[in-house]
């Protein structure tokens, strides 16, 4: 952890109109919250509609794919990477200070709000509620340092990011079964399952989703790192 | 006394040869990299920093290869061409946050001893989005230099900064290169290197050109044969006086064009001669164009020689 870079990294994410994004979408999530809770009272059916679909399968990817990309890709876009590059800093150090940022944003705008959204539409802070706020935490994560290396290894970090999550996991895991082993989505509900069988679907093992889940977290911040070392800035000569 | 050693570099990027089996060895004082606009010196450059790997050859500084090596950047400080800078901060807390990414003991006195040098003081509280780019050039400056780097690479530091911001920029450099410090500057525009660099590294085509004394270069440059096209009202007449000219080393009448291509061995005679020749054949000259005035021509007669 590198505090300057730290710093850095949390102005520029939460600065902009990516503030503002991130600042909308749990603001969206948690007003129907509330408007569903008025109009329905509570209703299991509704809960996870709400906590599910909507939050797990829109909201915490989307917001982790901003913030994954914006904490490093908007530098190495427009060059200014290059004033963290140049100092005897070890690349691993900005790379895991990088996805800590992202990470802490990402719980603060996905995490926190799916917490007080469960306890809103569900009337509770009881099993329910932190099963969805355990999952949205666990996906949050993976996601972080997944779209984190997406950031260093490519100019279409937020496409790829988008495709993956768009087509993979709301489509493609919809139709085969299979297809939900290399779902971070997924993961994040098997493990919160635990907690909440009845409200939350496992579709892996505890062991292998929690394998799975540390394996990718770890492997894409050190390939992230080993790319930041040989990233070529080579001008436009 | 730190020196950054080429040594037989190619760079190539698929089938593009970017540079091109290079030698060279930059030590302290300063160096101007010359050469056009795609001849290879930013990737050069980049080798030399630490961004790009050579495809073939070394580059090291005092004996440690720059490519994956972040602990190289304790001695060397860069200015990159690119403009981007971490534009919501203020020139201060920019150099600040350069400083502290550096380790240094004082971040807080070595950022505004930094400032003070490129004289940025009176903005160094407005945000980096407001700054020209004269302004932006003067805080990268501050930035590279904030941890007294033993050497300085800077990327076509001039570009688009007006005159006096060039020569305040000029002064800087030549006391960072009196003080004993290793500074090199690339730039495609010769006058540039002339003013600033007694020492040049010539890059064309992504070759090594020539390397030396920057009069000498200049001189094989104004020494080089000579290409002019001619019009008068008499091409003929003119061409056959032309030709008996020892300066003059070919003459062609070009009928379609109704024009003489003259090339000459010596710039400074012919010159001399030919309005003397003209008025003697009693003769009007109405055009003398040189037809190899391009920096490009200049460069490529030097890879030729």
């Amino acid at each position: 952890m590198n505090s300057t870079i730290a710093r850095l990294t949390a102005t520029g994410l939460l600065r902009g109109w990516r503030g503002l994004l991130l600042a909308l979408l749990p603001f969206v999530m948690l007003a129907l919250a509330l408007l569903v809770r008025m109009a329905f009272g509570i209703d299991p059916e509704i809960t996870s509609g709400l906590l599910d679909t909507f939050n797990l399968d829109t909201v915490v990817p989307l917001i982790a794919l901003i913030v994954g990309t914006g904490a490093i890709a908007t530098e190495i876009d427009d060059g200014a990477i290059v004033y963290l590059l140049t100092k005897p800093v070890a690349r691993g150090r900005i790379i895991v200070t990088k996805l800590l940022v992202a990470i802490t944003v990402t719980l603060l705008f996905a995490a926190v709000p799916t917490l007080i959204a469960a306890i809103v539409v569900t009337g509770a802070a009881g099993t329910v509620t932190w099963a969805y706020t355990v999952a949205a935490t666990v996906s949050g994560i993976v996601y972080c340092a997944v779209f984190l290396l997406l950031g260093v290894l490519s100019r279409r970090a937020v496409i790829i990011g988008l495709m993956y999550v768009m087509l993979w996991e709301m489509l493609v895991t919809g139709l085969v079964d299979g297809a939900r082993a290399l779902s971070i989505q997924h993961w994040g509900q098997s493990i919160a399952a635990e907690l909440a069988p009845d409200a939350i679907t496992a579709s892996l093992s505890l062991p292998v989703a929690t394998t799975l889940a540390v394996l990718v977290t770890g492997m894409a911040a050190w390939f992230a790192t080993q790319r930041l070392r040989s990233l070529t800035l080579a001008g436009d000569s | 006394m730190t020196s950054i050693h080429i040594d037989r570099v190619s760079k190539w990027f698929g089938h593009v040869v970017a540079v091109n089996d290079v030698s060279m060895t930059i030590g302290p004082g300063i160096t101007g990299l010359l050469g056009p606009n795609g001849a290879g010196k930013t990737t050069l450059l980049s080798m030399m920093a630490g961004f790009a790997a050579p495809s073939a050859g070394t580059v090291t500084l005092d004996g440690d290869p720059t490519w994956r090596n972040e602990q190289i950047y304790r001695h060397i400080g860069m200015v990159p061409e690119r403009e981007a800078m971490y534009d919501f901060l203020t020139g201060a807390k920019f150099v600040l946050a350069n400083a502290e990414l550096h380790g240094l003991s004082d971040p807080g006195a070595a950022a505004k001893a930094a400032i003070d040098t490129v004289d940025m003081q009176a903005a160094a509280d407005r945000p980096i989005a407001t700054y020209s780019k004269g302004m932006r050039q003067r805080m990268k400056m501050a930035a590279a230099l904030v941890h007294r780097p033993s050497v300085l690479l800077l990327d076509e530091p001039f570009n688009g900064m007006d005159p006096r911001q060039r020569m305040h920029l000029m002064e800087l450099l030549r006391q960072m290169g009196s003080d004993g410090r290793t500074v090199l500057f690339s730039s495609h525009i010769l006058e540039e290197v002339e003013q600033l660099a007694s020492h040049i590294e010539v890059m064309v085509a992504g070759r090594h050109a020539a390397s030396g004394d920057f009069r000498a270069i200049r001189r094989l440059m104004t020494d080089r044969p000579h290409r002019y096209l001619l019009r008068s009202d008499d091409d003929r007449r003119l061409a056959a006086a032309l030709v008996s000219d020892d300066s003059v080393v070919s003459v062609e009448v070009d009928s379609e064009e109704e024009a003489l291509h003259v090339q000459t061995s010596d710039f400074g005679r012919f010159t001399v001669r030919l309005p003397r020749l003209a008025a003697d054949h009693g003769i009007r000259l109405y055009d003398v164009t040189p037809a190899d005035e391009s920096l490009e021509s200049v460069f490529g007669y030097l890879v030729q020689s």
